[in-house]
């Protein structure tokens, strides 16, 4: 639903920025003289998936860069990638501006040429982690093609009115304490199940948000260190499946697969009493359930405390008409001041390490979640990411089998043949 | 009306001697104006038609994948095409694909013939009935595809709370093969039936009267009449319309990729159970960025269309026509 009617959205978007160029050309007069570097009005496209926020920064930058206008296409996660790989290999469609969500940025790595080395423009590659730095990196290391806005270190967080419901500690230090590993978590879910008394309230949200959770703390998901992919074969993702599996059967799961409309319902009806929680999600859930205020706390998230999901990079496609402009609003958006204000006014996580220690972020409460610590919180969850290989499929494998988990939740597949399928898909899409 | 007149060849006449200039330009406009005249046609289909389709043609020989850098161009000769016959999930999605045509078209075109038939009797205010059929065929496939979604939504559509009523259960519509078959054949149906019923409806209106009157001294009724004058005279209309619908249900590709509301739309369902043929090349193609396989995809998608109208043609053609005719 919400995709579709972005991607309408961004079509006409599209063919309101293909008329931009032409209607100006118009206007200008062959006579006049071009004016000086720097104060020619220029308007900038960014191309996102889902809201980043940036609108109030535009606003902000426009002050000190008066003829810079920003123009912003949102569409689905889907296409959005799906269009910046086709036009990158066309050569043409690229906006000024184009993000790349960290499941994704190692497929670009070979094409990291067509885009800007931030490392030739004085960015220093020390802000982020090495991890981060090396997936928006060419293979040689040479060329760093993204700036890392916004991390993804995985939470809790979780409804206490349900907690209290079904008699479990709706203190996030006490919960924490209850549910060290995932398999405390599936049987604390057990436990909920059989207390909440209703058929309508699970557990969690979805089956593969807690798959996706249990695998990125694995030393090792999709590919090995070498770029073997290892999806099918890797023992720590087996029982990642093992273990959500066996939450599925104990009835533990909502079966409201991420970003459908039935989830966003399900955040707002209190349809489930926890979810796997990176900073950005908090940002979801205020936009999303506005009434839950104060019915939300975090907790630290089971197993070994590590673990990604999310998190993108700004990228410069060197083919744009405004290279240089582009480079002083990426550099712009990304730094520690608006990495700091994205976090406190909408709850994205900086990627910037430096800033994981400032007392400005450490000390930040939210009082939509009860006024949990969650500078704290999510600082510790950040420093906690462990080095995982990425490769160029690996978010199409998880969602393989996030879909196959799909099928189990509808009651459409046996767990063994909904594996056999998720193989086979692992195998078609690598091979 | 003149200048199709002077058009045509019988009427040169030789071009009497000082007037050499202008009959050589007024020969010139002859032979080359008509190609002119269809010069737009070929052009656009040429870049849009013709080149993609031998430049797809090109690629499927290639292993040019976007993951292995230094791919492109690479020779490969059949190789795609061997993969693809042991492709399962081709097969699945030819199979969604022929499936969903089968109960999308089948009821849309017998639907379209009645619809007609209605429409053909003297109604009052019947250009506005004849209008509104068309109603569903210019409105986008993008949105007829988001409401007919919210209709079927799971928790909160109308279907469901009308089935409820009768006591049926809550249906996943996107989870079941069946069920997402069923939804997204009732998209196309209501999309293209009255488009249909148009095109029958102005074949009917040439069906001379006298035809019937005979019938109806001869004791036949309405059916009758319906069977043994309307249906044979309509059969190339029923040729043609089949043949369209054929080919635009293989091609299916808008209302089962946005009725799969996920973040996978192109993998079809969670199990592929409604991914059609270019949804499947789509997601190769341009999701796995496997461009040499995808294209070789494509271009068994457009024999197996080609195989299908053919048998439908065939077919079809065995429907009784006029006697004589």
């Amino acid at each position: 639903m919400r995709f579709a009617l972005r991607r309408a959205a961004a079509l006409a978007g599209a063919g309101l920025l293909l008329a931009g160029p032409a209607l100006a050309g118009c206007g200008k007069s062959s006579g006049s003289s071009p004016a000086p570097a720097g104060t020619e009005p220029v308007t900038l496209t960014v191309n996102l998936f889902g809201d980043f926020d940036y609108k109030p920064l535009y606003e902000q930058y426009k002050q000190t860069h008066p003829n810079i206008t920003v123009k912003e296409n949102i569409t689905d996660y889907d296409t959005h990638h799906k269009n910046l790989k086709q036009h990158l290999t066309a050569g043409a469609g690229l906006a000024d501006i184009e993000v790349i969500e960290i499941g994704q940025i190692a497929g670009f790595q070979g094409q990291a040429s067509k885009f800007v080395n931030f490392l030739d423009q004085g960015v220093d590659p020390s802000t982020w982690t090495d991890q981060r730095v090396k997936d928006a990196s060419s293979a040689d290391g040479k060329v760093l093609f993204g700036l890392g806005t916004d991390t993804g270190g995985l939470a809790m967080c979780y409804r206490p009115s349900l907690m209290k419901k079904a008699g479990l500690p709706t203190d996030p230090a006490a919960l924490s304490a209850q549910m060290k590993t995932w398999d405390d978590f599936v049987n604390l879910g057990k436990t909920f199940q059989t207390k909440i008394g209703d058929r309508n309230v699970h557990w969690f949200d979805a089956a593969s948000n807690v798959f996706n959770a249990i695998v990125a703390q694995a030393p090792q998901g999709m590919y090995d260190a070498s770029g073997n992919v290892i999806a099918d074969t890797n023992p720590d993702v087996k029982k990642a499946w093992d273990q959500t599996v066996a939450a599925i059967q104990a009835g533990e799961s909502a079966g409201l697969a991420a970003f459908t409309p039935q989830w966003n319902t399900g955040f707002q009806k209190a349809g489930f009493a926890t979810i796997t929680c990176p900073a950005w999600m908090m940002s979801y859930i205020k936009a999303n359930a506005p009434d839950t205020k104060g019915d939300w706390n975090v907790a630290t998230i089971p197993g070994t405390g590590g673990g990604n999901w999310g998190g993108s990079y700004l990228t410069i496609p060197r083919s744009g008409k405004h290279v240089q402009q582009a480079i002083e609003l990426a550099k712009w958006l990304a730094a520690p001041e608006q990495q700091t204000l994205l976090f406190k006014t909408k709850g994205h996580f900086p990627a910037a390490q430096a800033l994981w220690k400032t007392d400005d972020i450490i000390n930040f409460k939210d009082d939509f979640f009860d006024n949990a610590p969650v500078g704290k919180i999510f600082s510790a969850a950040a420093e906690n990411i462990k080095y995982q290989p990425l490769g160029a499929h690996a978010g199409e494998f998880g969602n393989a089998i996030g879909n196959a988990l799909v099928s189990i939740e509808q009651g459409k597949a046996t767990p063994d043949a909904a594996w056999q399928k998720a193989v086979a898909d692992i195998k078609n899409i690598a091979g | 009306m003149a200048v199709l007149a002077d058009a045509r060849p019988a009427q040169r006449q030789p071009a009497p001697p000082g007037r050499a200039r202008v009959s050589r330009w007024h020969r010139l406009d002859l032979t080359v104006s008509p190609y002119l005249y269809v010069a737009p046609f070929f052009v656009i289909f040429g870049v849009f038609g013709l080149f993609p389709l031998l430049y797809t043609g090109y690629l499927s020989l290639s292993g040019w994948r976007e993951d292995q850098d230094g791919s492109r161009g690479t020779f490969v000769g059949l190789a795609n095409y061997t993969r693809l016959l042991h492709d399962q999930f081709f097969w699945n999605a030819l199979k969604n694909t022929i499936g969903i045509g089968i109960i999308s078209t089948v009821p849309q075109l017998m639907l379209a013939l009645g619809l007609a038939h209605l429409l053909n009797y003297r109604l009052r205010g019947r250009t506005f009935f004849r209008m509104s059929v068309l109603v569903p065929n210019v409105t986008s496939v993008a949105a007829v595809t988001i409401i007919f979604v919210q209709l079927f939504g799971r928790d909160y559509g109308l279907i469901n709370y009308v089935l409820h009523l009768f006591g049926v259960s809550r249906i996943d519509w996107q989870a079941g093969t069946w069920s997402s078959w069923l939804a997204i054949s009732l998209i196309v149906t209501w999309r293209w039936t009255g488009y249909n019923a148009l095109i029958y409806l102005a074949s009917m209106q040439a069906v001379p009267f006298e035809l019937y009157e005979s019938a109806a001294l001869d004791g036949a009724g309405r059916w009758r009449q319906f069977r043994s004058i309307t249906i044979p005279m309509l059969r190339p209309t029923i040729l043609f319309t089949v043949i369209v619908s054929t080919i635009g249900a293989l091609q299916l590709f808008g209302e089962p990729l946005l009725f799969n509301v996920s973040q996978t739309p192109a993998a079809g369902g969670s199990q592929h159970q409604f991914q059609v043929m270019a949804v499947y090349t789509y997601q190769t193609f341009l999701g796995n960025g496997k461009y040499g396989y995808g294209s070789a995809i494509s271009w068994a998608m457009f024999l197996v269309i080609v195989v299908i109208v053919g048998i439908n043609l065939t077919l079809v053609r065995r429907l009784r026509g006029v006697e004589g005719a």
